[in-house]
């Protein structure tokens, strides 16, 4: 290597790190707080946790109810379920109702469908809070409300026509010869869909429901206004309810964050080898 | 192997009439070519022939059984697509092996098929790789052999090898052919390419603006084309075409750039029809030879010429027209020269319609 290009890698390490300092400082922060003894967040430019302590941490995840029958539940654990179930439906039901909409939208030409579009796309110009007062009133008058059934749907209000915008640009992209190969083949138009579009289309697929289930996982607003019951909330409005109005828990809140971001990161872990690009390279000549 | 016939066969898409009425009759086991420039109508016909799209009108009948209505599943047709559009997400061995699976073949024939057909192919080594991990070349032969193990009656190419760079056409072309005497099953190729239609056709079909020009043997359709249309698509260089020349009073020959050409003495060409017509002359570059003034001759003045080793394509002037004259590379070419054209490779256009004139 020449001075040159050394000089080169130093100074673009340097810029990264600068960059990955910027982009890790405020994760650092909660992670400090969340192990820190004292009560007080102190202000200093290194974030180290002052006092190491798991006491916050225990703390958030071993809080329990009393049950009918007298005894006590883990609440925490009900909470988690409550986020992940209502999340992972939000997604199934988002992603599974797209693919034969996104599918339609992207291969046939039908009537009303350029006007559908155009309502799908007017859907997603309001802000979800915007509907959150009708919901209200909708869910209350099907008795939805305070249940996880009734945040699915309102979910999946939105989930639903993000994700047929995301995967009628996929199903686009997938060349119409490699369905034709197939039905020639000996496969019916179905089958040409389930074995050669749907595989193609998986790291598409894949991102989307991860999308789908992160806006569901972080969603507050609708989940506050919505859920009543502390058995019901899921983990964002459990996190703020350590943020009182006379009194904030910091500490409890930074541990709180750190364990509501564990399943986040798992399933991107989990679905990150699916969402490797150019899988639908090579088929055609390009 | 199945004998391929098209009734009367319409296509539309809206307003446009693509396909207007198309007779095929292909007998089993022949090699047909469909050719035509772009736009003629040609992919749609194979595209109906496959059941990938509808007929708006007409019948189309393999082995005498109407499959018009059938998908494309039923028709037991294998087709080799021009981006060859294998499944990017299968080996090869499963690219291979698809369409046998759909069909809930046997497990032992489908490996056995898989293997017999890599091996024809030279394609055992790649079995394990995926497409993007195969060359142009490659992927053209895994699309060919999706076809071979399907042991269909009726093979469909769609101009399979206009992706190809041109060395490796000449020898996709020659494989082609070879496994088509092979297998025997009737096989019907579109390309817009004429070389490789006269080279691979038993039968030939000239299509042009949604139908068929003329049918016949390669050499047939070069040596008698139809109409001026056929007559300047077959052939490379292309007919040259002199417009607005006049037969003489007698019949005998016909005036081409202020010369007499005579005409050949033709049984079947009554001179009273012709006399004093005004009419197209077409005369193919390869039909003219250069000459010392003569009078049965044209003045030619070359302004290009094109070196292609044995011989060399002249790009000219016959006095007001453009054309070319393919001669001999070793032949000094003049500044003006004159050229011979011999009386039996004259042929003749009905200036109106375009008709040939026998």
């Amino acid at each position: 290597m020449t001075a040159r290009a050394i000089a080169n890698n130093v100074l673009s390490h340097a810029l990264l790190l600068v960059a990955v300092a910027f982009a890790l400082y405020p994760v650092l922060w909660v992670v400090a707080l969340a192990f820190s003894g004292d009560s007080v967040p102190t202000a200093r430019a290194i974030p180290v946790p002052t006092a190491p302590t798991m006491d916050h941490l225990r703390e958030v995840v071993s809080t329990t109810r009393p049950t009918p029958d007298g005894g006590t539940a883990w609440l925490f654990g009900r909470q988690l379920a409550n986020s992940l179930l209502v999340s992972i439906a939000t997604a199934l039901v988002g992603v599974g109702v797209a693919i034969p909409v996104a599918y339609a939208l992207a291969r046939f030409e039908f009537v009303g469908k350029s006007g559908g579009m155009a309502t799908l796309l007017a859907t997603q110009m309001f802000p979800a809070v915007a509907s959150a007062v009708p919901l209200f009133i909708m869910l209350e008058a099907m008795g939805l409300l305070n249940t996880r059934t009734g945040l699915i749907l309102c979910y999946a209000s939105t989930s639903v026509p993000f994700a047929i915008f995301q995967l009628r640009g996929a199903f686009e992209t997938i060349p119409v010869d490699l369905e034709e190969a197939a039905m020639v083949d000996g496969a019916s138009r179905f089958e040409a869909f389930v074995r050669v579009v749907l595989p193609v289309a998986k790291p598409a697929i894949a991102v989307t429901f991860l999308f789908a289930f992160m806006t569901a996982y972080n969603e507050f607003i609708l989940a506050a206004t919505l859920l009543s019951d502390e058995s019901m909330f899921t983990l964002p409005v459990v996190l703020q309810r350590f943020i009182g109005e006379y009194d904030a828990q910091w500490e409890a809140f930074a541990a709180g964050a750190l364990v509501v971001s564990v399943p986040v990161m798992a399933l991107f872990y989990l679905l990150q080898k699916h969402m490797v690009a150019g899988l639908g390279a090579g088929g055609v000549k390009g | 192997m199945v004998n391929v016939e098209t009734q009367g066969l319409r296509k539309s898409f809206g307003d446009t009439e693509v396909l207007k009425g198309i007779d095929l009759r292909v007998p089993e086991g022949s090699f047909a070519v469909l050719v035509g420039p772009s736009g003629c109508g040609k992919s749609t016909l194979l595209r109906l022939l496959a059941g990938l799209e509808q007929a708006t009108e007409g019948t189309i009948l393999f082995g005498g059984e109407d499959v018009t209505a059938y998908a494309p599943k039923d028709r037991d047709v294998a087709m080799v697509f021009q981006s060859y559009a294998l499944y990017p997400h299968m080996t090869v061995r499963d690219n291979l092996a698809f369409g046998l699976k759909l069909r809930k073949t046997a497990a032992d024939i489908i490996d056995a098929r898989v293997t017999e057909a890599a091996a024809v192919l030279g394609l055992e080594p790649l079995l394990e790789r995926f497409p993007r991990a195969l060359s142009g070349g490659q992927r053209q032969r895994v699309a060919m052999g999706r076809a071979i193990v399907r042991r269909s009656k009726l093979f469909l190419f769609d101009e399979p090898l206009s992706n190809l760079d041109p060395a490796l056409r000449t020898q996709v072309r020659v494989d082609i052919r070879k496994q088509h005497d092979r297998l025997g099953a009737t096989s019907i190729y579109v390309t817009h390419d004429q070389v490789e239609a006269m080279t691979l056709a038993d039968l030939l079909f000239v299509l042009s603006e949604g139908e068929v020009q003329q049918v016949g043997s390669p050499l047939e359709v070069y040596e008698d084309p139809a109409n001026r249309f056929v007559a300047g698509f077959v052939g490379s260089p292309a007919m040259n075409f002199i417009d607005g020349c006049r037969v003489s009073a007698d019949g005998a020959a016909v005036l081409v750039a202020e010369r007499r050409l005579p005409l050949p003495p033709s049984e079947g060409r009554e001179p009273s029809k012709l006399a004093g017509r005004e009419v197209c002359v077409g005369v193919r570059p390869h039909d003219m030879s250069i000459v010392e003034a003569s009078a049965h001759a044209i003045p030619f003045t070359p302004s290009i010429l094109e070196t292609l080793g044995p011989e060399v394509h002249a790009h000219g002037t016959f006095g007001a027209h453009e054309g070319v004259v393919a001669v001999s590379a070793d032949l000094p070419l003049a500044r003006g020269v004159m050229v011979h054209v011999r009386p039996t490779r004259l042929y003749l256009f009905d200036q109106a319609t375009g008709a040939t004139l026998r």
